[in-house]
């Protein structure tokens, strides 16, 4: 059944995928999702009779080469069965949603044949037993990424947002790769139990890494953490997210909300046992998390773009786990992952909707006055902007909770760092979320007539879906709390995650003063109360605002300017330097030097020697007379004379 | 097991048996070249099945050599005739039989002028592409390392582009230039152990200050080969001007035969002044890595570009090599059996769009995939391949060569993996610029999509392409004892060394050897525990 789960979306992508034009739209669609409703089933059977004893069912090995081996396996313990119910539960919903969706669109197979294939190598990454595999999987939703934000291949902004996806990711898999060849250095395998157990062994040494002797665990760990940094879309990695959003709005809900950007998170915690050991790290993922929170909010205050405004918060929701899983408390970050893809799918689902009955706009500036037209989406926005905002009983008013507990039960610098950052960074959520509300769907429409004209509630093959994910934005928070994050946790999570001795910040979290408990709710009424005066009272007030602090508002928008940074210094000098190497290196110093150079002195020497052969016949009696006198003096002088 | 005598004989010289033939076809210009295709094909196609037998009849456990012949051949000079495969040479001649009937295939329309010429050239390079990887002996070795360049110098410069005289030229007298002192270096071995024979030399122990002049004479013939920086550039130029053919045969095959060398000769039989200046190649596979990415970053020419990347791959193949590790080698070896079927396949895949456009101009094109899906898909794979993604055989061997070279020294390993990344930007640049946008060009609207025959290209390579990156074993089940082999007798060879020397133990005290970590299996019990009192 585990390997069902994990097999049954490749097989969909491939008939999907290769039989493309025979089998029709019809064809790809209800076999697509239809295998992945199946696995969507046998997860959950998977994770609701999950006994507590990990199970590995190796399928044949994948490389072997001396020492260094992996092996096609699916693992499931408890943490790779609450991914297996994440990842199938959005891409079913998301496969059927797509249906309705993508409706008009011309390759619909090819479409649904991605989507199968991403979720095979989610599942593969989740499932993995090694680091290699995991790494397999992690390169895999790379490429399906890349596929699916360049969907709209006509586009030239959805091929570069594409390209700048993989390449942005391939610098975090630098590390990633780096990290891993660390591992098999020190461990001399990569299999995770034979890593974890060899672990505690290796606390404290030392290695020599490039020039510099450094504490071998956190040198690997940091290494590691990059790569979840690409992939999660954190600080100084993060750029490629929002561009992301160049993809079909099924996509953005899948992938760059719910599933694949959270790989990050899931490998920091399956990869607890090592971290743990390795407290710097722990600092550093913790600080990377908070300003990441911090900042992807700071920038979601001022987009105009509805989709970029939710991807903005997924970022900065990304942080959240992060920092939760840097003070250790591992199980809260599995919890906010849990409970945010339902209801940040439910968000980006519900925009699609809107963009569907907007005909395709996008920009909130153009949009308004439509929510009677579509209530249901509308109704589905508000539960899934409550759930993100952490208003009690709503899923995520359960998950962010406890994390920003964690972070200040942690009592260490970073701890409280993360704290403080992530109380403002609630306080934005929710005043960005409702803004996002009430300029799409409340006031006079900005529309023009015609779109206005043609607004319309989705088919009921897309709000379906919603529904069923909005069931779970109000309930996965109450139902799971105490098993991932209450007094029980230990005996849930089992050895999936290792809390290390002394490692209490969950514990902790729940004794906490109560103005702790209760700040985040309260930032969180005082947000939305702050979007209702703005866009709601006193409409004027944002144009003032950014007119008084025009510097701030412009550094906002401009996304705090990183893109234009990286491009004056990676992008256009890895392009100078390229086209300088090839002209000045090769040309004009390799090639002159080497070859060219050699022909034309020999070709000069040739030509000068032509030029004796002069034809004229005393030119050549000449030559000879010198040949004879020269033979006979030296003849003369060599006798002795 | 189905053992034909003087199976590696056959292998070898059939295919100048068949270029025998075509000489010999007479008649109509087009009847001619009929049947010299014909023919050509004929004979690739019966190399390659008999080369199966080699796959299937081979002894994975055994590391030495297999389908031993020998001859005697000058016994004046104690020069035999002997060939044999191991590990490391047995899937290089795979290679060249699978690489030359695709090839024949690629040409079937694309060459039009003096096709019979055309074939016998294409035979007579299998002849001596084979036998360059058979021969175990240096003469005959010298002999076909050598009589490559002829077929291939008048492959590029009678069929190739504009500029075809001059890449002729460039490409011919690099190589030579290398391979005289090459010649030099055999005589002095000759001189010294009165032998040619290469499983004689590989255990004959040379004085160590001569080593380092055999190293470097060998090095400077294999490093043109592969080709290293700074002496790559008659790469480009080759390919570029070479018809799609030869630039599959030369990416496929004749750059492998660098790589090979350094396997075949300058470890086993010079291991003191490898360890010496393998410094020196890794800093020239940092330079080819990083440098060639670079300019490929700048290419307007699809030719020009895939080229620049395979002197970047093959920077990892010579990291990987001077390793000096099994991870290191196995993984060279996996990168350079990948990138001759992917490069090959890249080369194949532009030569697709020139037979329709008559351009290599990456700004000609764009839009394909509306109109070329088929094409697009296969691109795909082997862009993918190419950049290294996992289950894909690029990845094996990439990853199994970075995890070798972080074992020899950090800063390479660093400076090597840089590789991915930038490797990813040029080849989706590419992609992008060819395959995907809008389809605005009218004489790039009329392009039709794959013909069978370029199906039949393209379908067997990329599921060699996908087995090797999900299965790998098949491959390493035959490189890895030959490998393992190589690795123990250059340990024997240059003392002990220190492996693992990069880990110190908790509390690190350097004068307690007892607790440096060994970076060979397992979760090594004791030692660790030892470091943390």
């Amino acid at each position: 059944m585990d390997v069902a789960i994990v097999a049954l979306p490749l097989l969909g992508a491939l008939i999907a995928g290769l039989g493309n034009r025979r089998l029709g739209d019809r064809g790809a669609n209800w076999i697509t999702s239809g295998l992945m409703l199946v696995s969507f089933v046998l997860s959950w059977i998977v994770f609701l009779r999950y006994d507590g004893n990990p199970r590995v069912t190796e399928l044949f090995t994948w490389f072997e080469s001396g020492t260094f081996e992996a092996s096609w396996a699916v693992r499931v313990d408890q943490l790779s069965a609450v991914m297996l119910v994440v990842v199938t539960t959005v891409s079913s919903m998301v496969h059927v949603y797509s249906i309705g969706y993508m409706g008009h669109d011309e390759s619909k197979p090819r479409f649904m044949a991605y989507l199968s294939l991403f979720t095979f190598c989610m599942l593969m990454l989740v499932t993995a037993d090694n680091f290699m595999q995991m790494f397999f999987g992690w390169e895999g939703v790379g490429l399906c990424s890349y596929l699916l934000i360049g969907f709209w291949f006509h586009r030239p902004s959805a091929n570069a947002a594409a390209i700048k996806a993989f390449i942005v990711n391939r610098v975090g898999d630098f590390g990633f790769a780096l990290g891993i060849m660390g591992v098999f250095l020190l461990f001399g395998t990569v299999g995770f139990d034979a890593v974890f157990a060899a672990t505690p062994e290796k606390v404290g040494q030392t290695f020599h890494f490039l020039s510099w002797d450094v504490d071998i665990l956190t040198t690997l760990c940091i290494l590691l953490f990059i790569g979840a940094m690409g992939k999660s879309a954190q600080l100084l990695l993060h750029t490629w997210l929002p561009d992301a959003m160049e993809g079909p709005t099924p996509v953005s809900a899948l992938i760059h909300a719910a599933t694949m950007v959270t790989a990050g998170v899931f490998m920091v915690c399956r990869l607890s046992p090592m971290f743990e050991y390795a407290p710097d790290a722990k600092m550093i993922v913790t600080i990377v998390g908070a300003a990441t929170a911090f900042f992807a909010a700071t920038v979601g205050l001022v987009q105009n773009d509805i989709k970029r405004v939710i991807a903005y918060s997924t970022c900065s929701q990304l942080g959240y786990m992060f920092f939760a899983a840097g003070v250790g408390a591992y199980g809260a970050a599995m919890f906010h992952l849990f409970t945010h893809a339902f209801f940040k799918a439910l968000l980006f689902l519900c925009a699609g909707s809107v963009i569907h009955a907007m005909s395709d706009e996008q920009d909130m500036r153009k949009m308004g006055g439509i929510w009677k037209l579509i209530p249901w989406t509308y109704g589905l926005m508000w539960i899934g902007s409550l759930a993100l905002a952490g208003i009690p009983f709503f899923a995520g008013y359960y998950s962010k909770d406890i994390i920003l507990e964690s972070a200040f039960a942690a009592h260490t610098g970073a701890g409280t760092f993360a704290f403080w950052l992530g109380v403002s960074a609630a306080m934005m959520t929710a005043f960005y979320s409702w803004r996002l509300i009430l300029m799409t769907f409340h006031g006079e429409t900005r529309a023009d007539h015609e779109t206005y004209h043609h607004v319309h509630e989705s088919p009921w093959v897309m709000l379906a879906p919603l529904i069923v994910l909005a069931i779970g934005a109000v309930f996965a928070g109450f139902v799971y709390y105490d098993k991932f994050v209450g007094e029980t946790m230990e005996a849930f999570w089992g050895a999936s995650i290792l809390f290390a001795e002394g490692n209490e910040v969950t514990h902790h979290a729940h004794d906490v003063p109560t103005w702790v408990k209760l700040s985040p709710l309260v930032v969180g009424i005082a947000g939305i109360a702050l979007a209702y005066l703005f866009y709601m009272f006193r409409t004027d007030l944002p144009a003032r605002l950014a007119g008084t602090f025009g510097g701030l508002y412009r550094f906002l928008l401009n996304k705090w300017y990183f893109d234009e940074l990286y491009e004056a210094i990676f992008v256009e000098p890895a392009k100078r330097l390229g086209f300088g190497l090839w002209k000045g290196g090769d040309g004009a110093i390799i090639d002159r030097l080497g070859p060219d150079g050699i022909a034309n002195v020999s070709q000069d020497v040739a030509r000068q020697a032509t030029r004796l052969q002069s034809g004229y016949v005393y030119h050549y009696a000449f030559a000879m007379l010198i040949g004879v006198v020269i033979l006979v003096t030296w003849y003369l002088f060599g006798s002795g004379w | 097991m189905t053992n034909i005598p003087h199976l590696l004989t056959i292998l070898t010289f059939l295919p100048l048996v068949g270029a025998i033939f075509i000489a010999g076809i007479r008649g109509e210009d087009e009847h001619v070249a009929r049947n010299a295709r014909w023919v050509a094909l004929w004979t690739s196609g019966a190399v390659f099945l008999l080369s199966l037998l080699l796959w299937f009849g081979f002894d994975r456990s055994n590391p030495g050599f297999q389908f031993e012949e020998r001859a005697e051949w000058i016994p004046a000079l104690n020069i035999t005739y002997r060939m044999g495969v191991d590990g490391i040479s047995m899937p290089f001649v795979l290679l060249c039989t699978l690489l030359t009937p695709i090839c024949v295939l690629a040409s079937w329309e694309a060459i039009e002028t003096r096709v019979k010429e055309y074939m016998i050239a294409f035979l007579v390079l299998e002849t001596f592409m084979v036998g360059t990887f058979c021969a175990l002996d240096f003469v005959a070795f010298y002999v076909f390392f050598e009589g490559v360049l002829i077929p291939m110098f008048i492959i590029i410069g009678v069929w190739g582009g504009p500029r075809r005289v001059y890449s002729a030229f460039k490409f011919f007298l690099f190589t030579l230039l290398g391979s005289v002192l090459m010649l030099v270096a055999i005589l002095t071995m000759y001189d010294q152990a009165g032998t040619t024979d290469i499983p004689t030399l590989m255990t004959t122990k040379f004085d160590p200050q001569l080593q380092i002049w055999l190293w470097l004479a060998f090095f400077a013939s294999f490093a043109v080969k592969v080709p290293m920086w700074p002496v790559h550039t008659w790469l480009p130029d080759a390919h570029v001007e070479a018809p799609t053919a030869g630039s599959v045969i030369l990416a496929g095959v004749l750059l492998k035969m660098g790589g090979y060398g350094f396997l075949r000769f300058s470890i086993p039989m010079l291991p003191d002044a490898s360890t010496t200046l393998a410094p020196l190649v890794f800093g020239l596979s940092i330079v080819a890595v990083i440098y060639t990415s670079l300019v490929a970053l700048a290419q307007t020419d699809m030719k020009k570009l895939i080229a620049y990347s395979s002197v970047a791959h093959m920077g990892f193949v010579t990291a990987g090599t001077f390793a000096l590790n099994r991870q290191g080698v196995e993984g060279a070896m996996i990168q350079m059996l990948s990138h001759g079927i992917v490069s090959g396949a890249l080369f194949l895949c532009v030569g697709v769009v020139y037979d329709r456009l008559h351009s290599r101009e990456i700004a000609r094109y764009g839009g394909l995939v509306n109109n070329m899906p088929r094409y697009a898909f296969a691109f795909m794979i082997f862009t993918m391949a190419s950049v290294g993604l996992p289950g894909t055989s690029g990845f094996i061997g990439e990853f199994l060569v970075m995890v070798g070279v972080f074992k020899a020294s950090t800063w390479v390993a660093f400076f090597i993996t840089t590789g991915i990344i930038l490797g990813a930007a040029y080849m989706l640049w590419l992609y992008r610029r060819v395959i995907f946008g809008k389809l605005e060009k009218d004489d790039v609207k009329a392009m039709l999509d794959l013909s069978p025959r370029e199906v039949t290209i393209f379908v067997p390579l990329i599921l060699i392409v996908l087995w090797m990156g999900i299965y790998p074993s098949s491959f390493t089940a035959i490189t890895g004892p030959t490998i393992d082999q190589l690795i123990s007798n250059y340990e024997v060879a240059v003392g002990p060394t220190q492996p693992g020397s990069l880990i110190a133990p908790a509390e690190a005290a350097p004068a307690e050897p007892t607790t440096t970590e060994p970076a060979t299996p397992g979760p090594a019990p004791a030692a660790p525990a030892e470091g943390q009192q």
